[in-house]
């Protein structure tokens, strides 16, 4: 028997399928086990086909896995779409009354789903219950897990009243009962019981809101937009509990430039979009940029261009981050991969923007919003929280500023030829100039877009505008030294090489296991932080190589380009862009390919 | 080095950069009652902070000593708000043209309108755009003839205060840069108004579009008997095309959108994301 198991579920968008592989997915997790989700469903909100996979393992999941083992239809039409991802050898679940599978390389079982919830529990929207009842009869995890997970989330639910809950308890025993006695089981898959660990288990979007809380944000305003809207949702409900404000703005320039007038007053804010939002913020990332303001904006990326698909997945917003605006506009970008690092790296974002007074762009996905994880409780830790560096107040030190130029970043007062008492934009080595905020005692000064002397004052010399620009990208080569270097992941002395970003890392790794288990030399390098690139540990690795492999969810290989553009890097590009990530067994097969030419 | 002042003069507000306006511009005017009104209010210094956009009259914040934010074309309203909703202790004041807030910005202008944040907006009406020398503005006259409308305007004038009226903002005036003294009171007025402070002002442009001898003849105070409570008479006093009334043309206290969320967090509690995470446990 095989304590590992990946379900997945087709069936209609607004019929339950998502909910009842919701409620698989943490009622496993209860049970003790990890889980890792994946789901499509259709921009509408009812009707269209949508799927739900979850794969269920006594030891940590790293993707979302090749194949499904068992595949559950609850139509005919989910059966056409779906079969061909079912393994050899899998297990389908169907209603006869649905439709009469035609292939035969896998096990088929029959179960009544339609019957059993019209006439036995007599009311039809108990079919998911139904399913969930077969599933857990026949693989796991145990009936009372999955109760306890639908009890909560009933009582929940404005919808809930007893009788409900009766033809649920109803649905699963009668479920469950029907396939211990009238099927013979013959499939290797069962979920026995395992020790209990202390994880939880939540999405990427979830975990960036409890991110952004932990991280101190206390302003965010957003505009509606799939797949980034929980976000917002979640702000709006967290914020006023813990001291800060929320507002829906009118548009997503408006959003970014509230964030913006937010930051101006010292309230760590933020605003989350998708990548038509994210063009319209474009303007408002010059203006952070320019006039220094921190600001963090978080890209949960879907398939584009224009409208594209809401609902897929696609990383095909990292060259755009790079660039979005004109003029030349530093900016830090930088992207989680897991459900895990949608939480710690929130922390990250705030600080980096704090400390380097830019705007720090959080580049997630689709896939990565949606994904459920189980994550060790011990990664919700507080998060450190590093002050903006603010003037000092009280002293003055003219003998520093002689030249105009400090080689502290402390230092401040009487800078700049206008005589102003506060030069906001001073000249520091590191490019970072202490930033003041209204209403704490701190001196004033106007923040703007246009060009300006230390002073915060428009000023179009070409000696200053050079100097300026110089100043404001001086702080991404400091930050380049300053931020962690990524972590060399499979063999040490592997001549193929793979780099990838962003939510891809768990099937790149998944693969890099399977190609070590199977005689190849690879090594993965995993990119968190793509502007400034992590100059040194990125040229180690290349150099450590023979070739690189970069696979990339979208057409136009948009990290390839970039790592083309800083170092040479004449890559192997590997891209998918239908919407759907790859799987290990897309990877294995590229770096079996490339090892073998 | 704080910025604490006692007891502040008009020369305190003043910063010691020059205006870059032409020589009659109107906004030397609105600045000029700008200055009187924060003198008058004696408003702390570091607690108060001038939004603007881009275009003539957004250069303003420079020219004052109170904290400022030029932004960009049109956002002056969005960073206010934010800025107001995330401090609600500052006073914040959004200063324009008729460009920034009622062409590229008019979106944000109706949502602000709406919410009824706590932010005065003093908006600097020259009915031209000055900065990019001299195309026409949604509030120039219908047939005008400007750079950009070498035939003739043929959209409609906008028409702020009927607009904003019609938009429930709870304070609504208008006032005219070469009354700098009246306008002051109005600046006064608006900053003390709890709620979202509408003040249109007349400020003529005069490179590309000379309207002082027709505002000194069209300008009107409104008469005293008129109560600011009466929002129909409100209303037909800004639809009259030939007069251009000047004064209060309403005001309503209600509750504003940064006190109500600041009301929400009086309960707030200091984050713990042990218990936070329990939900997902």
């Amino acid at each position: 028997m095989m304590n590992e198991v990946t379900i997945r579920i087709g069936g209609e968008s607004g019929e339950g399928t998502i909910s009842g592989g919701d409620i698989l997915a943490l009622a496993s997790a209860r049970w003790g086990y990890h889980i890792y989700t994946f789901r499509t469903f259709p921009a509408e909100i009812l009707g269209g086909p949508c799927m739900f996979q979850v794969r269920i393992s006594d030891h940590p999941v790293k993707s979302m896995g090749d194949y499904a083992d068992v595949l559950v239809c609850l139509n005919k039409e989910a059966y056409d779409r779906n079969i061909t991802d079912l393994r050899h050898g899998g297990v389908l679940i169907y209603d006869p009354s649905d439709f009469t599978p035609d292939d035969k390389n896998y096990i088929t079982y029959a179960v009544p789903l339609n019957e059993i919830a019209r006439k036995e529990i007599q009311m039809f929207q108990t079919k998911n219950m139904v399913m969930l009842g077969a599933i857990a009869g026949l693989f796991g995890p145990s009936p009372e897990a999955i109760l306890q997970v639908v009890r909560s989330k009933l009582s929940r639910s404005r919808k809930a009243n007893a009788t409900l809950m009766e033809k649920n308890v109803l649905a699963l025993e009668i479920a469950t009962k029907y396939v211990t006695e009238k099927i013979t089981k013959i499939d290797p898959y069962s979920l026995g019981p395992v020790e209990k660990a202390d994880r939880v288990v939540l999405n990427g979007n979830q975990a960036i809101v409890a991110g952004a809380l932990a991280a101190q944000c206390r302003y965010f305003a957003g505009y509606p937009i799939t797949p980034a809207s929980d976000i917002m949702e979640g702000m709006a409900k967290e914020l006023p509990l813990v001291g800060g404000t929320f507002l829906q703005a009118e548009d997503e320039m408006a959003a970014l430039a509230s964030v913006l007038g937010a930051s101006y007053g010292g309230v760590r804010a933020m605003t989350a979009t998708s990548g038509p939002g994210f063009s319209l913020m474009t303007e408002l990332i010059g203006l952070s940029s320019m006039a220094e303001i921190p600001a963090v904006i978080i890209d949960a990326q879907r398939a584009g261009p224009s409208t594209g698909m809401p609902t897929k997945m696609e990383q095909s917003d990292l060259s755009f981050a790079l660039y979005a605006g004109h003029g030349d506009t530093p900016r830090m970008i930088i992207a989680p991969a897991t459900v895990a690092d949608c939480y710690e790296m929130m922390g990250l974002a705030f600080n980096l923007a704090d400390r380097y007074q830019l705007p720090v762009i959080f580049l997630t996905d689709q896939s990565l919003t949606a994904r459920v994880e189980s994550v060790d409780r011990h990664v919700f830790k507080p998060l450190d929280v590093r002050e903006r560096m603010k003037p000092e107040t009280g002293a003055t030190n003219n003998n520093s500023q002689q030249n105009g130029h400090n080689s502290s970043e402390q230092t401040l007062v009487g800078v700049g030829s206008s005589g102003h008492e506060y030069a906001r934009y001073t000249y520091t080595d590191t490019g970072i100039s202490p930033i003041s905020a209204p209403g704490i005692g701190m001196p004033a000064y106007v923040a703007t877009g246009l060009e300006h002397n230390e002073a915060g004052h428009p000023n179009y010399e070409p000696e200053d505008h050079t100097k300026m620009v110089e100043k404001r990208f001086r702080k991404l080569e400091i930050a380049a030294k300053e931020l962690p270097a990524p972590q060399r992941y499979g063999d040490e002395h592997a001549t193929l090489g793979i780099i990838g970003w962003g939510s891809t890392e768990g099937t790149i790794q998944e693969a890099i296991d399977n190609a070590l288990g199977n005689g190849y030399s690879v090594a993965a390098l995993h990119l968190r932080v793509l502007s400034p690139l992590p100059d040194d540990a990125l040229q180690q690795f290349i150099q450590s190589v023979e070739k690189v492999i970069i696979p990339e969810n979208n057409y136009s290989g948009q990290l390839a380009n970039w790592l083309g553009a800083s170092y040479g890097l004449q890559a192997i590009r590997i891209n998918k862009f239908g919407g759907i990530p790859f799987t290990a067994a897309d990877i294995l097969q590229a770096i079996k390919e490339v090892s073998k030419s | 080095m704080t910025q604490v002042v006692i007891n502040p003069t008009l020369k305190d507000y003043k910063s010691e950069v020059k205006p870059t306006w032409c020589p009659g511009c109107g906004d030397f005017g609105v600045l000029n009652a700008t200055l009187r009104g924060l003198t008058n209010l004696k408003l702390p210094l570091d607690q108060t902070v001038v939004v603007s956009g881009i275009g003539c009259s957004s250069r303003f914040p420079h020219f004052m000593k109170t904290f400022g934010f030029h932004s960009v074309h049109g956002r002056a309203l969005p960073v206010a708000q934010g800025l107001k909703m995330a401090r609600p202790d500052l006073n914040v004041l959004a200063v324009g043209g008729d460009g920034d807030f009622f062409s590229i910005g008019a979106g944000h202008l109706i949502h602000a309108a709406l919410r009824n944040i706590d932010v005065t907006v003093i908006i600097m009406d020259n009915e031209i755009y000055g900065l990019t020398k001299g195309q026409t503005s949604p509030t120039s006259p219908q047939g005008h003839v400007t750079k950009s409308t070498p035939y003739g305007l043929l959209a409609s004038q906008f028409n702020p205060i009927a607009t904003m009226l019609s938009l429930n903002v709870s304070f609504v005036a208008r006032g005219y840069s070469a009354k700098p003294k009246d306008l002051a009171t109005i600046i006064e007025q608006g900053i003390q108004h709890k709620g979202f402070s509408f003040i249109h002002v007349l400020s003529p442009c005069p490179t590309f579009y000379h309207t002082f001898d027709a505002w000194d003849e069209a300008v009107t105070p409104i008469s005293a008997e008129h109560a600011t409570s009466n929002k129909a008479e409100a209303i037909t006093l800004a639809l009259e095309t030939e007069k251009q009334y000047t004064g209060i043309f309403y005001q309503e206290e209600r509750p504003t959108m940064d006190q109500a969320a600041h009301h929400l967090v009086q309960q707030a509690k200091p984050f713990d994301v042990n218990q936070y995470i329990q939900r997902y446990a």
